[in-house]
């Protein structure tokens, strides 16, 4: 899907997506230490099918980086759920994904926001909101 | 009391970086699967798109087939514009808009206005504007140079392939073009889209009213031949019947006569397509360029030479022996690489999608008759091996090749120029290609179209190179945004985006890549359906004991082997097809959802099938025997169409079968078949359990391209 030169070879911009559609979810950081691993000693700006390979078979092997569950998610959204409602605030949402841990792009919030924020309202009723993403997803 | 608030304080802190990190993490990885879907959805459209530009070739032999030379000649005398008026009735029931030349901006005005309540120009304006735009366009030289010093900004839009709204959009937005507001519109205005008549007709007419401030590149769909296979000569047969070929036939002149390059304040250089690293701007400055006129098609290298000589100059046609390659005929030229194909003499020759444009001149022989004046052309894989009558080219080979490079090439990332074997002419030329030629001009950068693009634009080369699209939502609702730029004397582009959308309620992305998914999904599993019989085939090779069942690998083989799209397909095999639970691939599943209703009885399932993946080629063919555009035919043409069809693609249907079909076809038994009730008849029908599919829930409209004409709405 990404080799546009048939050639073998990605643009190192698209390795995230391409790690990531194989069904593994590392974090930024993490998906940062696997690109250092396949990139050539001086970045050409592409990546090579035989460097990653290898790489991403025994990522695949030891299952590392598996997706993450559905309850773990809604723990994590309770988490950030200081009063317990249920819901979280626009506001609070913006907060935690843009300031805190590896903060979304302006793009991303927003993305996340359309689908997010009931707009009834005003607020992401985080419970609905996984449901939702899930069913889409399969 | 404080201390242990505050460690309870940053133990939570703690905690909610770690589920925010989660969160995010979880979040990126849905955004990528979507984005997957998305590239695959897109490279969907683009494999099925670029096939059917390589399919034209056998139309245009087929199309010279029918019409005589005659029919070419426009070089004429030149009709006055009162003799339009003369000669074509305009009714008093009429009430559309009526132009008077000089044209002014009242007539531009009318114009819009017109379009947008979907009224149509009549026959005799249209003719009367497309004389006087020819007129104008032949004092213009091949490269125009603008400044912009006179005005502040220029616009300069990409292809809009027949997309009305986008244009009426880009003017709401950007306002009309005047001399305080000049444009350029950088090819590709016609094809695809419902209304290119109609974008065509507005963009002449702002060229006639303000000749110095509306700009115009020609593209490769400003085409005859790109027309008759993309909707454009369709689109005009529908509208203007018995003008039709008036109108057509003046349009290629009006083509030939488009400027093919734009330089801004010698420093930015605008084209439709691209570039290679043989361009010479100053060659394709000085070349008559009207004589790319029924040859611009990518598909007609008219021109060969014998080994004997070796003059790329030569424009006299000479015999040709068809194994020669044409590389070695011309050699210091730099012409595609030719692919070997398999060879025409092969029993199982089928119809297949060359990727080399020069493979035409394998099966073509141009000889010398010394009987009759001209050059004779023979069409080898036409069994009869009947002698068409052609039209002298006066075009040589490289003017050719620079033309094709111009309006056909696409950047790449990495360096070189190489064939673009996707399109089947032009080059895909890389960043050194473009730094080579920018300092060789002494230019800054490279404006072109061409290429659709998410965001309507795209910076690449190291900002060097900008591609520019116009038309949103060209494969479908969502698919991309369009956009314009804008340059100023700096010469620093400030780029708009735009997106025509019928939706008020803005959609998610992921609302957005399903439309588009589903869209491209349904478009490539009517065209696995299309090949069944074949698929079936090389299925089987690799289940000799009938299990249903083959690897993922052996599947993505032999879909391929058939279909030609180069696509991944071990990627899209969820989408496809079904699994079982060690992963194999139930082959035959992919057929499950879907078949075809042939509304006539006694057709043959083989036929049905043949019928079904050639109809538009059958519609096209059509189009151009119904000379009177009445729509119907006689039983006699349509059993002559269909055996220059059976000969030309080795269809093995006998010919007792297809004149039962004829005869079935003709309902009212008058010996005539109303060819487009016939095609409309063949329609695919998707069962409901593709719906499950789809979005839950929500409205999904289904939009086929050429075939269906009866597909379902879900609600």
């Amino acid at each position: 899907v990404f080799d546009h030169e048939c050639n073998k070879t990605v643009d190192v911009r698209e390795i995230g997506t391409i790690i990531r559609s194989l069904g593994c979810c590392p974090s930024e950081g993490e998906l940062h230490d696997m690109l250092a691993e396949v990139e050539e000693e001086e970045p050409t700006g592409y990546i090579r099918l035989e460097k990653f390979l290898p790489m991403m078979t025994k990522v695949l092997m030891e299952r590392r980086y598996r997706p993450i569950p559905e309850d773990v998610l809604l723990r994590a959204f309770e988490v950030l759920d200081a009063n317990k409602c249920g819901h979280l605030t626009k506001e609070e949402l913006v907060k935690y994904m843009t300031e805190e841990g590896e903060p979304f792009t302006q793009e991303e919030m927003e993305e996340m926001l359309s689908a997010a924020v009931d707009p009834e309202t005003n607020t992401v009723r985080y419970r609905d909101y996984i449901t939702m993403m899930v069913v889409d997803e399969n | 009391v404080s201390s242990s608030c505050s460690s309870s304080h940053a133990l939570r802190e703690g905690e909610a970086i770690k589920a925010a990190i989660l969160i995010q993490r979880w979040y990126r990885c849905y955004m990528a699967r979507l984005e997957m879907r998305r590239q695959y959805a897109l490279s969907i459209f683009q494999s099925i798109e670029y096939a059917e530009e390589q399919a034209q070739l056998q139309v245009y032999f087929i199309y010279q087939f029918f019409n005589s030379p005659s029919d070419f000649n426009t070089a004429g005398s030149d009709v006055q514009l009162l003799e339009y008026e003369r000669t074509i009735e305009v009714p008093d029931s009429y009430h559309g808009p009526r132009l008077s030349f000089p044209l002014t901006v009242a007539d531009t005005n009318s114009l819009l206005h017109a379009f947008k309540d979907q009224q149509h120009l009549h026959a005799r304006y249209v003719l009367q504007l497309l004389h006087e735009t020819k007129k104008l366009l032949k004092q213009m030289p091949n490269i125009i140079h603008l400044s912009t010093s006179y005005s502040k900004e220029i616009t300069i839009c990409g292809d809009l392939h027949g997309k009305l709204d986008d244009l009426l959009l880009i003017f709401y937005k950007n306002g009309l073009p005047s001399e305080e507001n000049p444009y350029l519109f950088n090819g590709d205005f016609v094809d695809r889209g419902e209304n290119s008549i109609e974008i065509l007709i507005i963009l002449f007419a702002f060229l006639l009213v303000y000749p110095n401030h509306l700009h115009l590149n020609r593209g490769n769909h400003e085409d005859h031949i790109m027309n008759l296979r993309y909707g454009f000569t369709k689109e005009v047969m529908k509208k203007y019947r018995s003008h039709s070929k008036k109108i057509l036939n003046l349009l290629q002149d009006v083509y030939s006569w488009l400027p093919l390059a734009t330089v801004i304040d010698s420093k930015v250089l605008i084209v439709h397509g691209g570039i290679s690293d043989t361009t010479d701007l100053d060659f394709l400055n000085l070349f008559k360029r009207n004589k790319v006129r029924d040859h611009a098609s990518i598909l007609l290298p008219l021109f060969c030479c014998t080994e004997r000589t070796h003059d790329p100059e030569r424009t006299d046609f000479v015999e040709y022996s068809p194994i020669r390659r044409v590389k070695r005929c011309l050699p210091g030229q730099d012409i595609a690489v030719k692919r070997m194909t398999r060879p025409s003499s092969s029993s199982s020759h089928r119809r297949r999608y060359t990727s080399d444009l020069l493979d035409v001149g394998e099966h073509m022989c141009l000889l010398h008759d010394g009987v009759n004046s001209g050059p004779l052309l023979e069409a080898q894989y036409l069994e009869s091996n009947v002698r068409m009558p052609s039209v002298p080219s006066e075009l040589t080979a490289k003017e050719w090749k620079q033309v094709v490079d111009i309006l056909w090439s696409d950047p790449k990332n990495q360096n070189g120029c190489t064939p673009n074997k996707v399109r089947g002419g032009g080059c895909y030329f890389g960043p050194d290609v473009t730094a080579r030629l920018l300092k060789r001009y002494n230019l800054k950068m490279l404006i072109r179209s061409h290429e659709c693009k998410q965001e309507g634009y795209e910076i690449s080369h190291d900002g060097q190179v900008i591609t520019i699209f116009s038309a949103s939502n060209y494969y479908e609702d969502g698919s991309n945004r369009g956009a314009y730029l804008k340059l100023n004397p700096d010469l620093i582009p400030r780029f708009v985006q735009y997106q025509v959308s019928k939706c008020t309620r803005k959609q998610t992305l992921h609302q957005r890549v399903s439309v588009v998914e589903w869209s491209a999904l349904k478009s490539l599993r009517e065209k696995l359906y299309s090949r069944r019989s074949e698929l079936i085939a090389a299925f089987r090779q690799y289940d000799p004991n009938y299990t249903g069942r083959i690897s993922a690998t052996e599947w993505a083989s032999a879909v391929e082997s058939v279909l030609h799209l180069d696509l991944p397909w071990r990627t899209l095999r969820s989408r496809l097809v079904q699994l079982a639970p060690d992963g194999s691939v139930e082959y035959l599943s992919c057929f499950n959802d879907l078949e075809i209703e042939p509304a006539i009885n006694e057709v043959q399932p083989a036929l049905v099938e043949t019928l079904y993946r050639y109809r538009t080629d059958l519609e096209i063919i059509f189009n151009i025997i119904d000379k009177d555009h009445s729509g119907l035919i006689s039983i006699e043409e349509f059993r002559q169409t269909w055996k220059l069809f059976n000969s030309h693609l080795k269809i093995d249907i006998d010919d007792e079968s297809i004149d039962n079909l004829a005869r079935s076809i003709d309902f009212n038994k008058d010996g005539s078949i109303d060819f487009n009730e016939f095609l409309e008849a063949f329609h695919v029908k998707h069962n409901a359990c593709l719906r499950k599919k789809g979005l839950h829930g929500k409205r999904m409209r289904w939009r086929t391209r050429s075939m269906v004409l009866f597909g379902e709405v879900i609600s």
